[in-house]
């Protein structure tokens, strides 16, 4: 298995709350790697510093052979691209100019808009399927339109991989199932993802390596059909739960226990 | 849709909005004319034969010495000092998410005129110490706001609410240091209260032109991050820009345009809160565009400095009356504004 995105021994943390401490994790190359796990596991943490935002307290993060903070900052730019959770549109920016801001890490100061930008940020909107939208006002939009938009940027990026941090948050069901199926296309077309989802069941269905966190540490990884038991998720969220096959695909599906047997349990 | 046309040359590429170019072209025209009109017609009329004459060599003494003395150096310095002003409040309002976040509002033109008060007042400096002071206190107290602001845990958009407690504050000193000063002194001194283009020289206009002219190419240069930075930290950064390193930067930048603006002028109120939303909305474009806002800055203290050498003359009304006044009912509204979008 190649990689270009890893992590050894890392120690994260915000002031002195440590979130994390000697974490190993590996992206393999051209996966659709998810992490999931509660609330507050470290989750988050874990992708801002495999994109160089957060500088681990020890340990390194290694991007194409060099570590991540040795690289200048377009250059990581150029090689990853992260779609993060709270990023906003300036007040009444069109479609197309965000998209192209996606560039920045291409352009220099006289060279902003080459044939190649130009082509990238088209590419980026068609893939997306935002082309329809490019002159209208980005906060005019719905969220599910919104996201797409962002996704747009982070593609016209043109980065071999991507990260998301929460894509799917605050959109209702039928826009999550609608981003994760253009992540899956984008996955197929040959782009490693790496993807911080809430929903279990979607992350079994949409991931092709699965990485389960509880309080900061990886509890279990690989591939969601043999890494998701019952045990596993009551170990992990604390909830009873059977593990049955998804009727649609045959990833595991994780239905929780009756309110009546979980209540049982309790009195035990 | 924006039209916009694209230039390609080997070795540049770029992509320039067309509105954006016809407004700073109209501009550009404006503050010549602004410019122009103020050289012929501010005070005792100098026909356009004549300033010909004098920047040939020849003319009446009395025309040279009003022409190259007096309007000349007042009109340069209004343009330099205007569009400085323009730039810095443009930088701290994309910075700070606000247009409330400019330098006059949150402080740092007062802590200028508190450095020059405080040299004027304690210690006698005459004119050039005292706008050595000035630069000194607009640089300390915008370490002092931005220290602060980023001491409770950085959130630039608390810049606002720092600011114009500290600049408050400030006022408080000015006044005091002025009750307390000798009667010369408090007369040097509270010239330094109001900003005012009256009696500048040749000396000013230099200082405050070499100076833009460090600051102004990495200014336009930082440009395009300041629009990335306005996405929120971890949007800009995930592009490629290093988000404290530009912030700060930028931050040092605006503060030593408006510090050497202010320092030539004194505290000339309302350019650069106003400047940058002026051209927003001429241009309709949603990032600040630096150049176009230095334009409309300029224009704006050349138009306020007509007004106060005409409205009462042939007294002369310091330029910082003026725009302070016309800053008044703007800051209402746009007061007014911000508390609807709250509600």
């Amino acid at each position: 298995m190649t990689s270009r995105l890893s992590g050894s021994d890392l120690t994260l943390a915000y002031g002195d709350r440590v979130i994390t401490s000697g974490l190993d994790v590996t992206v393999p190359d051209g996966s659709f790697t998810v992490i999931i796990g509660p609330n507050a596991c470290g989750k988050s943490t874990l992708l801002r510093a495999l994109s160089g935002l957060l500088a681990p307290r020890h340990g390194t993060v290694v991007l194409d052979g060099a570590t991540i903070g040795s690289y200048r900052a377009k250059e990581v730019a150029r090689r990853l691209g992260l779609l993060p959770q709270t990023a906003t549109a300036p007040e009444g920016i069109s479609v197309a100019d965000l998209v192209a801001r996606g560039r920045y890490p291409h352009q220099r100061l006289l060279r902003q808009w080459t044939p190649e930008d130009e082509n990238q940020v088209a590419a980026a909107m068609a893939a997306t399927g935002v082309t329809a939208l490019a002159d209208r006002a980005v906060d005019e939009l719905s969220g599910g339109q919104r996201q797409r938009v962002w996704m747009a940027m982070a593609l016209a990026q043109q980065t071999g991989i991507l990260l998301l941090d929460e894509p799917t948050t605050y959109l209702d069901i039928a826009y999550q199932i609608d981003l994760l199926d253009l992540c899956a296309d984008l996955n197929e077309q040959g782009r490693t993802l790496v993807a911080v989802l809430h929903d279990l069941n979607q992350a079994c269905r949409y991931a092709s390596h699965l990485i389960v966190m509880k309080a900061g540490r990886i509890v279990a990884e690989g591939e969601p059909g043999q890494t998701v038991t019952a045990e596993l998720v009551e170990d992990v969220y604390g909830l009873r739960c059977e593990v049955i096959a998804d009727p649609q695909t045959g990833t595991p599906l994780v239905v929780p226990a009756a309110r009546a047997l979980r209540a049982a349990r309790l009195e035990r | 849709m924006r039209r916009r046309i694209t230039v390609r040359a080997p070795g540049v590429a770029v992509r320039l909005d067309l509105r954006t170019l016809g407004v700073s072209g109209a501009l550009l025209l404006a503050v010549g004319a602004a410019a122009a009109w103020t050289v012929v017609a501010a005070g005792v009329r100098l026909p356009v034969a004549d300033i010909v004459a004098i920047l040939d060599g020849g003319g009446r003494r009395a025309d040279r010495f009003i022409l190259l003395d007096l309007r000349l150096p007042r009109v340069s310095l209004g343009l330099l000092a205007g569009a400085a002003l323009a730039m810095s409040g443009a930088v701290f309002q994309s910075l700070s998410r606000n247009p409330l976040g400019s330098p006059d509002i949150v402080g740092f033109t007062t802590g200028s005129a508190t450095g020059a008060v405080l040299a004027i007042v304690v210690f006698g400096a005459g004119p050039a110490g005292a706008a050595l002071a000035a630069i000194g206190g607009g640089l300390l107290t915008a370490l002092t706001v931005y220290g602060l602001t980023a001491l409770g845990g950085g959130a630039v958009s608390r810049l606002v609410l720092v600011g114009i407690g500290i600049s408050a504050m400030l006022v408080a000193v000015n006044s005091y240091l002025i009750s307390r000063a000798r009667l010369e002194a408090a007369q040097a001194a509270s010239v330094w209260l109001v900003g005012t283009l009256n009696g500048r020289t040749w000396e000013y206009v230099r200082l405050l032109g070499l100076a833009l002219l460090v600051l102004t190419p990495p200014l336009l240069r930082y440009g395009r991050r300041l629009h990335l930075l306005e996405m929120g930290d971890d949007a800009a950064q995930s592009l490629g820009v290093r988000v404290h390193r530009s912030r700060l930067v930028l931050v040092l930048l605006a503060v030593a345009a408006c510090a050497v603006a202010t320092a030539a002028t004194g505290p000339v109120a309302f350019v650069a809160l106003a400047a940058p939303q002026i051209t927003r909305r001429l241009t309709g474009s949603p990032a600040l565009q630096l150049l176009p806002t230095a334009l409309t800055g300029a224009l704006l203290m050349v138009l306020s400095d007509l007004v106060a050498q005409r409205l009462l003359a042939p007294a002369q009304l310091p330029v910082g009356v003026v725009t302070g006044a016309v800053g008044g009912v703007y800051l209402a509204w746009l007061l007014a504004g911000q508390w609807r979008k709250g509600n």
